[in-house]
């Protein structure tokens, strides 16, 4: 395809979604008014399932389907990732070396963990009763998990985060919301619906299957996002790629003193920076 | 009146994302980027849409800004060592930034 032909796909298409989006948003109530015509039949049907977070109901009760495609989508780039940021023939892997910390950075780091790890539960647990769910409280525990970096250093991380395990339980989350909806059709209704009792609205056993695909999602979330940059701390803490070293190495004896000199001082902010 | 909040939350959306783009080294990058996650979380709550913003929150300060700041640090670490003698004086430059 030459490029001009290639420039004019490209504008028909542009030009195709601009005049879709135009034409989608034209019939759209206006921005601030008072008439939410989806928004209250969301909220009608969140209420009739005894879901208090309508926002919750329509992730995982009324648009359950598309959550499935989004946490798909998550599951594929922490599987991408895994297997384009391995660890390759030519590449070394050094042991991360024990690093100083500050006290106070210390202090607050290990002080904020538990803290941290705390709400993010909390935050998967009440997904179907207040703002939050699986996927950001599965964010905010992976992301307290990695306070630990801050405290002490990598190799203290490296003790909690067995990288098999937190593979496995991304995949089983994945799994268990798959199979959750595979309930539906067993309970002779549908893939992905709510078969479950709704509960007493407003308590933490409300909205029948919304707290487990919650729980499946936080599970998968906060295991993908470990994997996905334990993969990415690998690369920058502990892998080196041993063909560059040997390039290197025979230059120090030809070069001058000067970049001899260079070259020791950089391994030497190397080891300060590890 | 009643919009003068969610005027100052756009506001700041814009001005995050303008400095982010200003930035040009991917490495300092990472600050204004986590600043723009802020506002644009701060923004959605303005829109009274909780939920978006604890998700971008969690992902736009933390989660991005954390794999740049990796990948700007990997490809550092691969360039150091391949360079030639004619490439002494970046080595030095890099290692300058590195201790600001």
């Amino acid at each position: 395809m030459s490029r001009g032909l290639r420039r004019w796909v490209l504008a028909l298409g542009l030009l195709g979604t601009a005049v879709l989006l135009v034409l989608a948003a034209r019939g759209l109530p206006a921005f601030g008014g008072s008439a939410h015509p989806y928004g209250e039949r969301a909220v009608h049907a969140a209420l009739d399932r005894h879901t208090a977070n309508t926002v919750a109901a329509v992730t995982f009760d009324q648009r359950s389907f598309d959550t499935l495609g989004e946490e798909s989508i998550l599951f594929g780039a922490v599987l991408g990732t895994v297997v384009l940021l391995r660890q390759t023939r030519d590449e070394n892997r050094l042991p991360p070396q024990p690093a100083r910390v500050s006290p106070p950075v210390r202090r607050y780091a290990l002080l904020a963990l538990p803290v941290t790890l705390l709400v993010g539960l909390y935050i998967v647990a009440h997904g179907q009763l207040s703002p939050g769910g699986g996927f950001q409280g599965g964010i905010v525990v992976a992301t307290a998990l990695h306070l630990l970096y801050i405290a002490v250093d990598y190799r203290a991380l490296e003790r909690i985060r067995p990288i098999g395990l937190y593979e496995a339980a991304d995949a089983a989350g994945e799994a268990a919301y798959v199979l959750l909806g595979a309930a539906g059709l067993l309970a002779g209704t549908a893939f992905l619906a709510n078969v479950l009792p709704y509960g007493t609205l407003n308590t933490l056993a409300s909205g029948g299957t919304v707290p487990l695909f919650n729980a499946a999602i936080g599970v998968e979330v906060a295991c993908g996002v470990v994997v996905l940059l334990a993969r990415f701390l690998d690369q920058a803490v502990e892998i080196v790629s041993t063909d560059a070293d040997a390039d290197a190495d025979p230059d120090a004896d030809a070069d001058s003193d000067t970049d001899a000199d260079a070259r020791s001082h950089d391994a030497a902010g190397e080891e300060a920076d590890t | 009146m009643t919009d003068l909040p969610l005027l100052a939350g756009l506001a700041l959306v814009v001005a995050a994302a303008t400095a982010t783009v200003l930035v040009r080294d991917p490495g300092r990058q990472a600050f204004p980027l986590a600043l723009l996650g802020l506002a644009l979380g701060v923004l959605f709550l303005l829109l009274q849409a909780p939920d978006v913003a604890l998700s971008q929150l969690a992902v736009g300060c933390a989660l991005t800004p954390l794999m740049v700041l990796l990948t700007v640090r990997k490809a550092r670490r691969r360039a150091r060592p391949r360079g030639r003698a004619d490439a002494a004086p970046a080595r030095l430059r890099h290692e300058e930034e590195d201790r600001e």
